[in-house]
């Protein structure tokens, strides 16, 4: 491993775009786009480039691991550090910014503003979501985790649809009493440790070496619990994700929903379960109960929505219900399962928001699934990558969501074969509301509004193809990230103190050889 | 158990011989799956460029596999008779904690049959659909789909763990979506599609289901590491797999009471009507439950319910085959009434296993024969579907009369066609079963003579009932040849599966068998069968010598209910799609109203309050003075008070 | 003498301040008032400094007259502004900055 600090590096580079872009001069129309683009790639090549130098086999709980004193009084530091599933999901930041940033090429501002802010926005969001994913201090963390919220305000607030300053408004009061919740959990952390170890401290593994009272556990892990369903959205807490997904252009919402929000999952492996083992424990009915709710519940709203996108944002809450689930039922598959759900999820809420903007924006915006009908017969690409895009949602063999989410099911339900069985039902109303909507847009005659709607662009093909290669590559060659992730699921799982429940008849191995 | 695949031996566990490694010819079995899955990704992303020739390659994918699977199975009868299985490990797949699923090829005698059924039915299929696709501008797209197809049915018969079955299971049910919806201009061609894949996932539900508990229980899930532990797990957990498996194979093989999709999927081209149903996905469920015969040998119960559903299933199909005036649909319901035969027989146990393939294999053979036929004859007709519309066509149809009627004679068992043998075998097993189930399966075998004698009066002979502008004419040779090859396979397929192919001893190795003996002869019973299906078509000719009306006749109640698919579609609209729209509509009603209420409200609440408090801001700098007054006052009071004490 | 005389007094004046700011309508009286009552604290904060014989009231005190000059030059300023637009120094009538 080389001694370059790679995180940090990764973070500024966005950083240093989006300055770089606000500097640019006014007029100048394609020029932001290209530069915003190519400090993405470099960023992307980047990652790629410190992905390669991960080691899979390392017993370091974490890699490429910087520490620099912050506020040295209160026990804060700047420290950051991957391990295999935070790495995934720098990853997945970094593929996914150049993805929407040519995908939002043609994006306008409303009322004539200059558009090279959404990129800067984008840019700064980049270093934000590099940040959360791989910080290890815990108060880091949570300014990250609360900075993000300005950028997708704005985006949201500045360049979505009609009711944007609604649904911006919503999402951060909503976002903002969760890091309230969170903020106060982490002081209290902060004077448990205080009393522990004689000087307060928010670093990582400190935290994990605590041996909090279970009582006081119960009440901290409430506040980052809420925080973390917020952001992910977990029923009941959900009602801010729809308005989002509405308003916010396509690209703004593969972040939001693809990205972000994976914050509120990644934090309950990364956060909840190695700090507050004891109450992760005893909520765990309650969360899987929420979960199950969540899947059964977010894809039958799904199934009657009139709108798309707010379709997709249910869709994404029964998805997000899968993924909490597979973290809570504490089994070696259900958490790989959750982790590579999330990557999934992320791949196929880009392939859906996308390929339902570049329909949207070729019939003047509408998002109300009625104005469409028939699109297959006059852009049969268009319709090939939106059949895509559902049949990735759906999680169809062979695609990345379907390991997610069969192992996740699995884990689910050698803990527990009711709960198994019930959240095994989602898959078939999944099935039903992707199917549905397809067979809406994109079959039978078409309408008025995609009579003569021109093919995808080479442009926009460009945009969707990363995407579709990689979900069809994770569906097939998972290696590369079960070889990352599996270590670090296996040490969140140890910290927690829960095997696996062993099959119950001892399986017979080929060849008889120990 | 987390952390590693390693998995602790209990001491004296029983070991088992892993399969022979693919070597020679085997190593390139990856080969039969890769072939026609570099066609459909070719064809499909290459786009409109490979318009011209496309559909040329696609055919020369599955040609290739067909051949490559003749060479395969002449190289497996080189090899001694328990030997013929082999394994091929192309990559490490799935590996979380002890869960560790390889995708791993096997090649065993059964696979083997269905490799072969699938590559030669599946490429006669493709040359005939050059000349009945020839028309179409999206003829290309229609051969990446057929090919695909192929691939994800090969997937499924050589996978050599549930879960890569899996895939190949859920990559038919994709393939058979985007072929029943090809024409997707026609919504009833959408929603067919919908609705096929849809009760295809109910089923796939029961099939991952099914696979979670036996991971759970035997800790694996490949196929040859199950099956050797399946007689140590108890009763009850065998018998829920077993279920489980049934569920799915009802889904994926139209049997009761998912059923529902294959009427509709009629609405897919004609040859891909023939590719369901006779060579892929329709026989998949009747693969999945023999293959999975050693964990259904451990539960008589779940045996007994795949006899039952099979019966149901058999009945079901042959009245509404015998009801349905569009000869699709009345070969589908054929379909379904013989695919019921075949899980009837599977659920004999190993009495039946073995005739379960080999009416498959036959099965699949002239049922592509006769959709191919009917298919030539609704291309001569220029699209129309009507058998009402019909008649006299044999004069003007000569080799697709004949072709079609070799089919007829194999599906209805006139000795010595295809359909004689295998029939028979199953009446015969059944017989060494249970009685009664060897009664149903004599009556079905009767109703079948009826409905298909029906279908061919209907079609080519009595008086020609079609438009004066129809003409029909008899289809290019690029139609009529793949035709005359599966006629011939009609006729011969069952003698030689039966005396020069061996099916039996060939399939022992992996599904066992076994045999009873029967109170009455084997020819007597041939003979009181032959005499039923005989009644059956004398029925029909009866009825259907005379002239036959255009507009169909009302009808009796159990004709107008066979009409309606004895209202299969009424039904699951009252048990499962009025339910989930009401339920849909129940929790958006939640949503909008009781849960984004309650945050609404709150806002509201706090705005509200806010709207109230601000009335303080009087803009009198002497009463905001009194009050700083007033409140440090108060804090004075309070500190005062606390001090008390 | 006893620190006593000396709160007591700081209350009185304190008092007399906040009834002055309460009651008068004058702007520059209000000001006055408002003096009197920095000063009545400025008085309890020296008694206090020299009753724990430390400097830290003191200290106080003076910051407390730097800000009260301070207040004076920004108060004065305003009033005066307001006198030039309104001709008049009523505390009340300048009542735009409401709800």
């Amino acid at each position: 491993m080389t001694s370059l600090p790679w995180l940090t590096v990764l973070m500024v580079i966005p950083l240093l775009g989006a300055i770089v872009l606000m500097l640019l001069p006014r007029d100048r129309d394609v020029l932001p786009k290209q530069v915003a683009l190519g400090f993405s790639l470099l960023t992307l090549v980047l990652t790629v480039v410190m992905g390669l130098q991960f080691q899979a086999d390392s017993t370091a709980p974490f890699q490429f691991v910087e520490s620099y004193p912050w506020i040295p009084a209160l026990g804060i530091s700047y420290a950051v550090g991957v391990d295999g599933i935070g790495l995934v999901l720098v990853a997945l930041s970094a593929t996914l910014v150049p993805v929407v940033i040519l995908a939002g090429w043609n994006d306008v501002a409303p009322g004539g503003r200059s558009i090279k802010g959404y990129f800067a926005l984008i840019l700064v969001l980049e270093t934000l979501m590099i940040g959360v994913f791989s910080a290890t201090d815990v108060f880091l963390f949570f300014v990250l985790f609360e900075v993000m919220l300005i950028p997708i305000y704005f985006l949201i607030g500045r360049y979505g649809g009609a009711d944007r300053r609604y649904a911006a408004v919503k999402f951060l009061v909503y976002s903002l009493v969760g890091g309230l919740l969170m903020l106060a959990a982490l002081i209290g952390l902060y004077v448990v440790s205080a009393q522990q170890l004689g000087q307060g401290t928010f670093d990582f593994a400190a935290l994990v070496g605590l041996d909090v009272d279970p009582n006081t556990q119960k009440i901290l892990f409430l506040g980052f619990f809420i925080a973390f369903a917020i952001k992910a959205p977990l029923w009941p807490f959900h009602t801010w994700l729809p308005d989002a997904a509405k308003e916010s252009t396509p690209a703004t919402a593969v972040l939001l929903i693809g990205v972000l929000d994976k914050v509120g999952t990644f934090g309950m492996i990364r956060y909840l379960l190695p700090i507050f083992p004891a109450a992760s424990d005893f909520y765990a009915p309650l969360v899987v109960a929420l979960a199950v709710i969540g899947i059964l519940y977010g894809a039958l709203v799904a199934f009657g929505q009139k709108d798309m996108k707010r379709l997709f944002a249910y869709s994404s809450m029964s998805h997000f219900g899968f993924i909490a689930l597979g973290i809570f039922v504490f089994t070696s598959w259900g958490m790989t399962g959750s982790t590579l759900y999330m990557l999934a999820h992320g791949l196929s809420t880009a392939s859906l928001f996308l390929t339902a903007g570049f329909l949207m924006m070729r019939a003047g915006g509408s998002s109300l699934i009625s104005t469409y009908s028939g699109v297959n017969k006059v852009a049969p690409v268009l319709a090939g990558f939106f059949l895509f895009a559902a049949l990735s949602s759906l999680a169809l063999p062979g695609l990345a969501s379907f390991i997610g989410e069969f192992l996740v099911l699995l884990g689910t339900f050698a803990r527990n074969i009711t709960v198994g069985v019930i959240a095994a039902l989602g898959i078939v109303i999944t099935a039903a509301y992707a199917l549905k909507l397809y067979q809406k847009v994109a079959t039978g005659p078409t309408s008025p509004a995609v009579e003569g709607m021109t093919d995808l662009r080479g442009r926009e093909i460009t945009a969707l193809a990363p995407i579709v290669f990689l979900t069809i590559l994770l569906g097939v060659l998972p290696a590369g990230v079960l070889n990352v992730v599996n270590p670090a699921v296996e040490r969140t799982l140890e910290v927690v103190g829960i095997s696996d429940p062993p099959p119950v008849i001892p399986p017979i191995v080929q060849g008889g050889e120990q | 158990m987390i952390g590693n695949g390693a998995v602790v031996l209990s001491e004296g566990a029983p070991s088992l011989e892993p399969l022979a490694a693919a070597t020679g010819v085997f190593a390139y079995l990856w080969l039969l799956i890769a072939l026609p899955l570099l066609g459909a990704a070719v064809l499909l992303v290459g786009g409109r460029r490979t318009n011209r020739w496309g559909p040329y390659l696609g055919v020369l994918t599955v040609s290739l596999a067909a051949v490559f699977a003749i060479v395969l199975v002449v190289s497996l009868l080189g090899l001694p008779a328990d030997d013929r299985a082999v394994g091929q490990t192309l990559f490490e797949w799935v590996f979380v904690g002890g869960f560790t699923v390889p995708a791993a090829l096997q090649l065993d005698q059964l696979s083997m049959v269905f490799v072969l059924l699938i590559t030669i039915v599946g490429a006669l299929i493709h040359v005939y659909s050059l000349g009945y696709m020839e028309d179409d501008p999206d003829r290309r797209k229609f051969f990446g789909f057929l090919n695909l197809f192929i691939a994800a049915m090969l997937l499924l018969v050589l996978a050599d763990n549930y879960l890569l079955l899996y895939v190949g299971w859920e990559g038919v049910g994709l393939a058979s979506y985007l072929l029943i919806g090809f024409w997707q201009f026609k919504p009833s061609a959408a929603a067919a599609a919908k609705k096929a894949f849809i009760m295809n996932r109910v089923g796939d539900v029961g099939l991952s289901l099914a696979i979670m508990l036996i991971f759970i229980t035997f800790g694996t899930v490949t196929f040859d590491s199950v099956f050797a532990a399946a007689g140590e797990a108890n009763e009850s957990t065998l018998t829920w797999i077993g279920l489980l498996l049934l569920l799915a194979a009802c889904g994926k093989s139209a049997q009761f009471p998912l059923q529902a999709w294959l009427l509709d999927a009629m609405e897919g081209p004609t040859p891909v009507s023939a590719l369901i149903h006779a060579a892929t996905m329709v026989t998949a469920g009747v693969y999945l439950i023999v293959r999975s015969n050693p964990i259904y040998d451990g539960t008589a119960f779940a045996l007994t319910t795949v006899v039952i559903i099979g019966i149901i299933t058999m009945f079901l199909g042959a009245i509404i085959g015998s009801a349905k005036d569009d000869i699709k649909k009345s070969l589908a319901g054929s379909t379904m009434s013989q695919i019921g035969y075949m899980v009837m027989a599977a659920g004999l146990g190993p009495i039946g296993y073995v005739f379960a393939i080999f009416h498959l294999l036959t099965h699949g053979v002239f049922k592509a024969n006769l959709f191919l036929g009917a298919g030539s004859v609704i291309h001569g007709m220029h699209g129309e579907q009507e058998m009402r519309r019909y008649g006299a066509l044999r004069s003007v149809m000569v080799i697709t009369w004949i072709t079609f009627m070799c089919g007829y004679l194999a599906i209805i068992g006139i000795p010595p066609f295809s359909g004689f043998f295998s029939k028979d075998d199953i009446i015969h097993a059944a017989f060494e079963q249970n009685i009664i189930i060897g009664i149903c399966g004599v009556l079905a075998a009767g109703i079948t003579g009826f409905y298909m004698t029906r279908m061919v009066i209907m079609t080519f002979f009595g008086k020609p009932r079609w438009p004066d502008d129809a003409h029909p004419h008899e289809s290019k040779p690029v139609m009529t040849i793949p035709l005359i090859i599966l006629g011939i396979g009609s006729v011969v397929t069952g003698a030689a599966l039966l005396y020069w192919g061996n099916i039996e001893s060939w399939l022992e190795p992996v599904t066992g068998i076994e045999e009873k003996p029967l109170a009455i002869p084997t020819i007597v019973l041939e003979g009181i069968t032959l005499l039923i299906v005989l009644i059956g078509v004398s029925i029909a000719i009866a009825r259907y010598r005379r002239e036959v009306p255009v507009l169909a006749p009302k009808g009796n109640l159990l004709t107008v209910a066979a009409r309606n698919s004895l209202y299969d579609d009424a039904i699951n609209e009252a048990l499962v799609v009025k339910p989930t729209y009401v339920l849909s509509d129940g929790s958006i009603f939640v949503d909008e109203r009781i849960i984004d209420g309650t945050v609404e409200g709150s806002a509201r609440l706090v705005g509200g309050l806010g709207a109230r408090l601000r009335r303080l801001q009087s803009g009198f700098a002497r009463s905001y003075a009194l009050l700083m007054v007033g409140g440090a006052v108060m804090v004075l009071v309070i500190l005062y008070l606390a001090r008390l004490p | 003498m006893s620190v006593d005389n000396y709160i007591i007094l700081a209350c009185v004046l304190f008092t007399l301040g906040a009834i002055g700011v309460l009651v008068r309508r004058n702007a520059i009286v209000v000001f006055m008032s408002v003096e009197l009552m920095l000063n009545a604290t400025n008085l309890a904060f020296v008694a206090f400094a020299r009753m724990n014989g430390n400097l830290d009231g003191q200290v106080i005190a003076f910051f407390v007259m730097v800000v009260a000059a301070a207040e004076v030059v920004v108060g004065l300023a305003i009033i005066v502004t307001v006198y030039r637009s309104r001709r008049s120094a009523s505390i009340d009538e300048p009542n735009l900055l409401k709800y």
